[in-house]
Order: structure tokens, then sequence, then C-alpha cells
């Protein structure tokens, strides 16, 4: 099971409170994990990474376990304590603008 | 009784303004999508209760919303916008070739007839077309392909497709406009399309006669005459009496010509209203004066209108989306301003008030008048 925090303007539009968490098949990537919360949430789709070419948006960024894991490969293995629900997915909205 | 619900997109939310056809009393519903960028939100001409609305933020992208009960709950729908095939370059601000990106949906226009078939007008440049209510979108790529694309440029807003008008005596007649592209109309339920620029003359690109790259700001239709225009462009009033064949400039005497919306008086094809704007890098008012101007000869002979608009010290802008009319009788003009203000007259514009005084910077304005 893996956690998922969602920045509040996405919780609102997922129209979730809280954490997200999700059953994600196979090993646990910033890929597999996005997919399946766009499979349960796909009001999601296309504001996290764009619908097309898959890449993050530019003002979204994922952190876990006091890492900035943004620029990570997306296929990339997630830490084990996001792997094994100990530590929450942080999806954050870049600071910007006044 | 008859009642009016005005749609108001702003850069924090959207908000329904309801009245009875007195229009002197109103319930304010919203946020809506609170925080986020409301572009536009249009209701359907077929089905009233039907809305789309588009929603966006720098953060998060493009979102789009629709309703089946008038704003009162909303669904998100597809939010998917591909052009069609390789998009290609246009040009950036500096003339070098820039990649063709998706940025936001400026304009909803539903179909006349049809709930679940709307137009969406985008940045960059394209216009793209839902049959099913909004969850899926398909590009009209005649537009861009029609062979001036690669020379479009942005205006300072981005380069946004920003008017859509349904011809209603003519289902293949579609016209739009872009900053800082042009007037196209299309007479083939668009899969071609024509610049319709001849007679607009623009100082502020090399060739001030040009078949495209003028900056045009909005157009506007009477639809009892579906062959008149009405244009306000980055400066200059313009009209058209040939579907946009050609153009003749209708300023008359306006204190200025620069100014972003036009609308047309809903039961008077010649009545017609702009708000002048100082310049283009003055966004405000000439002398801190607010005035709605309405000519009722289709152009060149303007009258100031002042009565409860503020007539010292402001300096708002009136962005090219937020002016909308009723057809109550008589009719009823409405805009906003980036200073949050709605205003409204019930009377053709001989006197107004604000609906609200402090909204968020108001994006665009539409009105419904309901049975």
């Amino acid at each position: 099971m893996i956690r998922v925090v969602l920045p509040a303007h996405l919780r609102t539009i997922a129209r979730v409170d809280g954490e997200v968490q999700l059953d994600v098949e196979g090993q646990a990537t910033q890929r597999s994990v996005l997919d399946a919360l766009e499979a349960r949430y796909p009001a999601l789709r296309g504001t996290l990474r764009d619908h097309v070419t898959q890449q993050r948006r530019p003002f979204v960024r994922f952190f876990a376990c006091e890492q900035d894991l943004s620029h990570e490969p997306p296929d990339a293995p997630l830490p084990d304590a996001v792997a094994s629900g100990a530590e929450p997915f942080l999806v954050v909205g870049a600071i910007a603008g006044g | 009784m008859s009642s009016v619900r005005v749609l108001v997109g702003t850069r924090k939310g959207a908000f329904v303004l309801s009245a009875d056809a007195k229009r002197d009393r109103w319930d304010i519903s919203g946020p809506h999508f609170a925080g986020w960028e409301i572009y536009h939100v249009k209701g359907s001409p077929a089905d009233p209760n039907r809305l789309y609305a588009s929603q966006s933020s720098g953060w998060y992208g493009q979102m789009m919303q629709r309703s089946n009960d008038g704003g009162k709950t909303w669904e998100p729908v597809g939010n998917k916008f591909v052009y069609d095939g390789v998009p290609g370059t246009h040009q950036w601000y500096d003339g070098t070739p820039h990649p063709w990106e998706f940025k936001r949906v400026w304009h909803l226009e539903p179909s006349l007839t049809d709930p679940d078939t709307v137009y969406a007008g985008i940045e960059d440049a394209a216009i793209f077309r839902s049959t099913d209510g909004g969850q899926t979108w398909g590009e009209l790529p005649g537009l861009r392909g029609h062979g001036s694309g690669p020379h479009w440029q942005p205006g300072a807003g981005g380069m946004c497709l920003h008017t859509i008008i349904l011809d209603p005596g003519n289902p293949a007649r579609i016209f739009i406009a872009i900053s800082a592209a042009g007037a196209f109309r299309t007479d083939d339920a668009g899969a071609t399309w024509r610049p319709i620029n001849q007679g607009l003359r623009s100082q502020t690109i090399p060739d001030p006669t040009a078949e495209v790259g003028h900056c045009v700001h909005h157009v506007a239709m009477h639809p009892s005459r579906p062959g008149v225009l009405f244009m306000q462009k980055h400066w200059d009033v313009m009209r058209s009496d040939n579907a946009g064949d050609s153009w003749q400039e209708v300023s008359g005497n306006l204190p200025t010509d620069f100014g972003f919306v036009i609308d047309v008086h809903a039961h008077e094809p010649e009545t017609i209203y702009v708000v002048p704007i100082t310049s283009d890098s003055l966004h405000f008012p000439p002398e801190g004066k607010l005035r709605v101007y309405r000519s009722r000869t289709g152009g060149n002979e303007w009258e100031g209108l002042t009565k409860g608009l503020p007539q010292s010290d402001c300096y708002v802008n009136v962005f090219r989306d937020a002016m909308a009319v009723d057809s109550l009788d008589a009719c009823g003009v409405y805009f906003g301003t980036s200073g949050g203000q709605v205003y409204a007259s019930a009377d053709a514009g001989d006197n107004w008030s604000p609906i609200v005084r402090d909204f968020p910077p108001v994006l665009s304005v539409e009105v419904q008048t309901l049975p």
C-alpha cells in the first residue's frame, strides 16, 4: 500500500480528504504510483504530468523521505519506506508567485 | 417570470449571479473552483442548465468542468487537448520559430442546437470541438493548416483564440479571432478557413494591411444579422457588412479607439457598446473615468454612458470576454473589470450599478436569459 499526499487543489479535484492510499502492482516507481493514482481518480489526468509526453508538469514536485525525487527517472524505484507505506509520497505544488 | 443568470470567470474562481427580470436584487453563488483561473463560463443555448467552464492553473494545467443544473453542481470532463498531427511552429515575440504548445482554453462556445457539442478556443491558437459533452476533444486542424499558421505571433496575453461566433443562419459558417493573427472564417463547418482581415490597418506590424498578423481583441455579431460583424481591434473599432470580407473603421468620436470588449444590443442590431481604454501601454480608462460608449448608428457616432460608473480615480481594465447582454426588455448590459467589479445596466446602458465590487479580477462575463 502506497500513501500519497496531494496538494489542496488536487484533493478538491479528486474529491478526497487527507491521504490517498493506493495498491500498486509491481515495483513502486513514480510512474506506477501515478498510473495507479490516475486510474483511481481519472480527473487528475493531465494535472500532474502531460497527457502525451508523460513529463511532470514544471510546477509539480515529488518529495519523499526528505528527498526531492522530482528529477529521478520515472521508472526508478521509490524508497523502501514509500513502497512499504511507512512514509508518504508527497505531491507538492511549487512555491511560486507572491 | 423571466430571470437572468450572469456567469463570471475570475482569476480565483467562477461565480453565478442570479436575479429576476427587475435585475435589482442579486443572489451570488461561488466561488466555484476557488483558487483557479476561470477564463470562461458559458451556457448552452439549447439547454440553459448545461454550462461549460474552463478552469486552469499555472501549476496543474487545464481542467474542464460541466454542469447540468445551471451551475449548482459541476463535474470534471475531458482536459486532453492534443494538436492534430505534428503541430510545428509559429513565431515567437522576437520572430523566431516557437513550437506550438497547449496552454489553456480561453473561450467556450456551445452549439446553438446540441448541448453536447461545444467549441473551445485555445492558446496556442487553435479551435477544438467536443461532441460528447466535453469528454473528448478534437482539433479542427484546417485553421492552423491553412497556410499562415507558421507566421502567427502571440499578443501580449499569449497567442490565444479568444472569439468563436457561430452563424445562426448557416451551421457551416463559424467566425474566430486570434490575438495576434486576426479574424478567420470557415464556410464548411471548420474543414477550411480563410483570413478575413481586409480593411484592417495595424501600425504595429511591418505591413499594416497584411492578410494576417492583426491583434484583434474581440468580435461581436447580432444573431438577426449574421453578416454584420463588429470588431474591437488593438486600436480601431471596425465593422463589416459582408461577413468579414472587408472592414471599415467606425471609431468616430470615441475618446480613444483602443479597448478590448465589444457587444451588440439584444434587440437593436445597430446599437453597439465598447469600453475605451487609454492606450496599449496604459490599460485603464482615459482620465480615470470608467465610461461605456454606445453607438445607436452601428458605429461612428458614440455617446459616453457614465451614470453609476466611477468618474474619477478609476484605473481598471475590462478584458475582452468580460461584456455581455441579456435579451430582456429593456436589454441588460453587463461587464466586469480587472478590479473585481461587475457592473450591470437594466436599461441598455443609461444607468449602471455594481452587482459586486470586490471579486478577483474578472476575466469573462456571460449572461443567460431564462424563461
